[in-house]
């Protein structure tokens, strides 16, 4: 059964977080990067198959960016050290917005 | 001092920087004390220990460290560095990748639970370790279109070049004992045919044009009756420029001869079919590709079949050619990886083309500067751009905000000049300010925007510097200056 549109949205929120606990910088932005690429993939007719892979995604995002903060290293020079959580709500936005 | 012919302002300005120091290559001299120049530590060290002595000077002493900081301090004048980080953004992607997470995540139950021997085959515990091996045998050879049964595991690239070069000459060294290679290779390949030299092999190392390809009506020229093998990368580690494999794997196939190519840098980066491109033999690198360290993969064909002599002889694991236990959560890894990078290939093309562009157009729109090796022929990933008039070591200490080399990893602790530039026809000048960026998946637009940046400023400081610049900017040709002996 395909997922419904409530289904895919959650699921991009909670992967969007999940990207956004990575510790390091590098693999945060990448992440995020993939998840705004892949969920723009996301509208064909039957998306089963891609709703239970970000399932299965999301596992390994949320397992991995908790490894990634038991083991903090220095901010990258790039990095604001004061930065926030402001990207989901502004990414959701936006992702709203186009459907 | 030693310089003669030199005009009055610049002489003094470099007597002034080197007050200290006596007669050493004037270029070498210029590059230290620019670097030292640079190193707050020693300005620090320095001052805390006069203040020591001198208590009446301590005031002048600071003004003097403070106007110093002013003068080099890089990063103030556009941003305040004390809201950003300190870890130094990461573009040396040649020398080796992140692990991605998704990988990682595939190595953990292998540490945690899955510990079983892959070689037990009489309980569950070597069954479950081994099926999992043989699905990272088919990630593996997925990419390059090969079966799963020709991919031999090893610990790394080194390991699979010393296999296919020793194995491949000694097994029909006897009949034909001659093997081509090129001047551009990796060093392990270049090391490994030397010992065969020693053996009582001969080699032949073919040379390269200025683009850094290899002349194709000469290999063909080159090979000998008694020839049993040709090695040639497909993506060169320092300059990234791409050898025509399809071409040389026919070549090779013609004259019935055996192909080896080292596809460290180029596996899971630029499309490689081995059936399609005649390959025979072909080393594969994990921790290129954001997997583990310590495993790589060698690729050898069953049909036509290419044999070996071992490197390694033990409980005949890996078809004889490599034994020794595997590494289950390296190997898996590995697997993953491979799997990733065929998955995530267009995406992560698409992404390094951008920044490279980006990157490149920014650092050759400064005056002066060059690109290394072939354009057209060449994977994105890898950028060598030469910075004439600055010394490349002392920019390297000056861009400590950014991880670079100059060249191979192998060679970085050596200060000679880059081999393969030096092939390329570049004199030592150009080899020596050479800065190699490597560019990846994890690499972002605004590091690439950072790097452009800093290489600009400090490139300019640098020159502003050199009396050499200085007589560039005069219209004095260098080549017609005399320079007094030392």
């Amino acid at each position: 059964m395909p997922a419904s549109r409530q289904q895919v949205l959650r699921l991009y929120r909670n992967v969007l977080r999940a990207s956004h606990e990575f510790e390091y910088y590098n693999f945060r932005e990448y992440f995020l990067r993939k998840a705004r690429r892949d969920f723009r993939a996301f509208k064909g007719e039957d998306n089963t198959e891609a709703y239970n892979d970000g399932l299965k995604q999301l596992g390994i995002l949320r397992r991995q960016s908790m490894i990634s903060q038991m083991y903090p290293f220095d901010k990258l020079v790039v990095e604001r050290l004061d930065e926030r959580h402001h990207e989901i709500g502004a990414a959701l936005d936006a992702s709203t917005s186009h459907n | 001092m030693s310089l003669i012919t030199i005009s009055d302002t610049s002489l003094m300005r470099f007597a002034q920087l080197t007050r200290s120091v006596a007669a050493v290559s004037s270029r070498r001299l210029f590059a230290t004390s620019a670097a030292r120049a640079t190193s707050q530590t020693s300005v620090n060290r320095m001052a805390s220990v006069q203040q020591q002595q001198q208590q009446q000077q301590q005031q002048l002493q600071t003004d003097e460290s403070k106007a110093n900081e002013g003068h080099i301090s890089f990063k103030n004048a556009y941003r305040d560095d004390s809201k950003f980080g300190k870890r130094p953004i990461y573009l040396d992607m040649q020398a080796t990748t992140p692990v991605d997470p998704r990988v990682l995540d595939k190595m953990l139950p292998f540490f945690t639970g899955l510990y079983g021997n892959p070689h037990s085959s009489t309980h569950a515990y070597g069954w479950e370790t081994d099926k999992e091996i043989e699905k990272a045998r088919k990630n593996v050879a997925d990419v390059i279109n090969a079966d799963p049964r020709e991919i031999i595991f090893t610990s790394g690239a080194t390991e699979c070049n010393n296999t296919a070069l020793k194995g491949v000459a000694r097994f029909y060294g006897k009949r034909k004992p001659h093997i081509i290679t090129t001047q551009t290779e990796h060093k392990c390949v270049l090391d490994s045919c030397r010992h065969l030299q020693d053996e009582g092999f001969e080699v032949t190392y073919l040379p390269v044009d200025t683009d850094g390809l290899i002349d194709l009506e000469l290999l063909e020229k080159s090979i000998r009756k008694d020839t049993c093998l040709v090695s040639v990368m497909a993506v060169n580690n320092e300059i990234g420029v791409e050898q025509p494999i399809e071409e040389i794997g026919r070549i090779c196939r013609k004259h019935k001869v055996f192909f080896h190519t080292d596809c460290a840098q180029a596996y899971g980066k630029i499309p490689i079919d081995v059936n399609k491109m005649n390959i025979d033999l072909m080393s594969i690198s994990s921790h290129k590709v954001y997997g583990p360290m310590g495993i790589g993969a060698l690729y050898v064909r069953r049909r036509p079949r290419v044999r070996l002599e071992p490197l390694i002889n033990g409980g005949g694991q890996e078809r004889g050619l490599r034994s020794g236990t595997l590494a289950p959560p390296l190997v898996c890894g590995f697997g993953e990886a491979a799997r990733l990078v065929r998955e995530e290939y267009d995406a992560d093309h698409e992404h390094i083309v951008k920044l490279s562009n980006k990157l490149s157009d920014s650092l050759l729109s400064i005056p002066y500067t060059q690109f290394n090796g072939s354009k057209e022929h060449h994977f994105p990933g890898c950028v060598n751009i030469s910075f004439s008039y600055v010394e490349g070591e002392s920019l390297l200490m000056a861009l400590k905000d950014v991880a670079l080399s100059s060249g191979s990893a192998c060679t970085s602790a050596s200060l000679e000049p880059s081999y393969v530039l030096h092939a390329l026809g570049a004199d030592d000048a150009l080899a020596h300010s050479s800065i190699r960026f490597g560019i990846g998946r994890f690499t972002t637009e605004a590091e690439i925007d950072y790097v452009i940046n800093a290489i600009k400023e400090r490139v300019q400081f640098l020159r502003d510097l050199s009396p050499l610049y200085e007589m560039v900017q005069q219209g004095i040709d260098l080549s017609t200056i005399q320079w007094a002996g030392h």
